[in-house]
């Protein structure tokens, strides 16, 4: 009885363990995101990006505390509506119902799955950053995200993995491709047609120009964090690891997981090869995630080499995404609505490929839910943001750079003044 | 020969240049720089204490051309650089001695 009291305390403390980890693995992941971001805007935009980057990870954490994290795993009024809760306790799982065993017992502490679930809602929250950048005000972007942290997310999130309707129809979603990615997207999406492109990035003509990035090693530094991260996203989303089984599948998540990248990586490098002559580095970069996102939503049922071709088709498709949003007009600096939106279609769609449990009806609906909530949702709170006080900076602190006109510092300082006498 | 050198607002550069190629303006060096005229810097904070922000990005655009096209040149260069707000940037013209093309040794006009 000693020998099995213990056992089961320490399988507590191991999932406990491993579900922390890898939630502070995907906290580093704003890390990639901040880094991935500043890469590809012009300098004199970078302090703006980095100050969205962090700014929105201290937002999310909070709002999520505040009353997210209640709204998407509390105990909802209906399976549409949920429940509505603040704050966070600090009970958590007593001794005595983990060595109790048997099916319900807590296998891990309630306090770990908050911390898991909060990097989730950044994670989601900082694709939209990127989609935004070089024109949008800072505390536009800051409010969006109280609202899309607080409620939006929450409420999608709980359809589905609170419980809700859209989990009671089968929606499949292992780590989130529709759930975190595609949801991000559609909220920059929304924000983009608010905004507008950047100036100069379309001429009249139907012309495309091209707007550089100022740090391309920054970029590639942020894309080898996300996918390291990535491997706490995924491999985190078992939510056990104590057993043979769950050990096993992690396993072959991490597996999966690496290959989906690696193929993304291959895929985007001849795609745009074939294209455009060269392999472009960030439609590369661009690629990995693709393949990261790609295999989100199952990296657990498909085979190895079906990982692989599934990561690789993402980083055919991104490649295709980017240049057909660019024909459209949507001005996208890092291609986060390609990544996370058109890819994490096709992310929740490509379960069906390998898990027999999941049904197209199921997936499709889920896409339909998650896209139609969170783009109308945030068209909401865009335009109201828009009415109050505008979205976009003006055009003469669009050209002088977001970092002096809206920051106050300079993120590559020279000739500065020490004394300011006038 | 004259050396015309601007310096312009960053975001000029792509109206300039396509407007000294109109009149056929074939070779054009362009430098970042920072600087200011009469139009003011503005103070900022840095963890608490006070810095002006005197110098403003600037781009300095150099051609060298011949002496017939320097009031083509000003003109080109004056409207397309143009915002009419403060900090337009100002032109000035050197005289240019000698030009010598690398390649093939060519000087004077044929190195233009």
């Amino acid at each position: 009885m000693e020998a099995l009291n213990a056992a089961r305390e320490l399988g507590y403390a191991l999932d406990t363990f491993y579900f922390l980890i890898s939630g502070a693995f995907v906290m580093w992941m704003a890390a990639g995101f901040a880094m991935l971001e500043t890469g590809l805007v012009r300098s004199k935009n970078t302090v703006d990006i980095l100050t969205k980057n962090i700014g929105l990870f201290g937002i999310a954490c909070l709002m999520y505390m505040f009353v997210g994290y209640n709204i998407m795993y509390g105990d909802g009024l209906s399976s549409v509506v949920p429940g509505l809760g603040f704050f966070l306790g600090t009970e958590d799982n007593a001794v005595e119902a983990v060595t109790a065993g048997g099916e319900d017992a807590p296998y891990y502490s309630n306090l770990a799955d908050f911390f898991f679930q909060v990097v989730f809602v950044a994670t989601a929250m900082s694709i939209v950053s990127g989609a935004v950048a070089e024109r949008m005000k800072l505390w536009a972007f800051f409010l969006f995200a109280m609202v899309m942290t607080s409620l939006i997310y929450p409420i999608q999130g709980f359809w589905s993995w609170g419980g809700g309707f859209l989990s009671e129809l089968g929606y499949s979603d292992y780590a989130g491709s529709g759930i975190v990615h595609l949801a991000g997207a559609t909220a920059a999406l929304a924000g983009v047609l608010l905004l507008g492109p950047r100036k100069g990035k379309y001429g009249p003509n139907g012309q495309i120009n091209p707007i550089p990035g100022a740090n391309l090693p920054l970029a590639t530094l942020g894309t080898f964090i996300l996918w390291m991260g990535w491997f706490g996203f995924n491999g985190g989303s078992e939510l056990k690891v104590s057993d043979v089984s769950s050990a096993n599948n992690v396993a072959l998540v991490f597996v999966n997981t690496n290959l989906a990248a690696a193929a993304g990586v291959v895929a985007a490098m001849i795609a745009s090869r074939l294209r455009f002559g060269k392999s472009d580095l960030t439609m590369v970069l661009n690629g990995a995630l693709a393949g990261l996102v790609a295999i989100t939503a199952d990296p657990l049922s498909p085979s190895p080499l079906l990982a692989a071709m599934i990561g690789g088709i993402g980083g055919v498709l991104v490649v295709f995404s980017i240049v057909f949003l660019d024909k459209l007009r949507i001005d996208d600096p890092v291609g986060a609505i390609s990544v996370h939106g058109t890819v994490g279609i096709w992310g929740v769609l490509a379960v069906l490929l390998s898990n027999g449990e999941a049904s197209l009806l199921a997936q499709v609906a889920g896409i339909l839910i998650i896209f139609t909530w969170v783009f109308l949702a945030s068209l909401l709170v865009w335009g109201i943001i828009r009415l109050m006080s505008g979205l976009r900076v003006s055009e003469e602190q669009e050209y002088s750079g977001l970092d002096l006109a809206e920051c106050g510092l300079e993120a590559y300082p020279e000739f500065i003044a020490a004394n300011a006498k006038k | 020969m004259k050396l015309v050198s601007a310096i312009i607002k960053p975001f000029k550069l792509d109206d300039v240049r396509e407007a000294l190629s109109e009149i056929g303006v074939q070779g054009i060096t362009v430098t970042e720089v920072k600087g200011f005229g009469r139009q003011k810097g503005h103070t900022e904070l840095y963890r608490g204490a006070e810095y002006v922000v005197d110098f403003l990005p600037k781009v300095k655009i150099d051609v060298a051309i011949d002496d017939h096209l320097t009031d083509q040149v000003i003109e080109a260069i004056s409207r397309s650089a143009q915002t009419g707000k403060i900090g337009d940037g100002k032109i000035f013209v050197f005289n240019l001695e000698q030009a010598v093309r690398i390649r093939t040794g060519e000087t004077g006009s044929d190195a233009l």
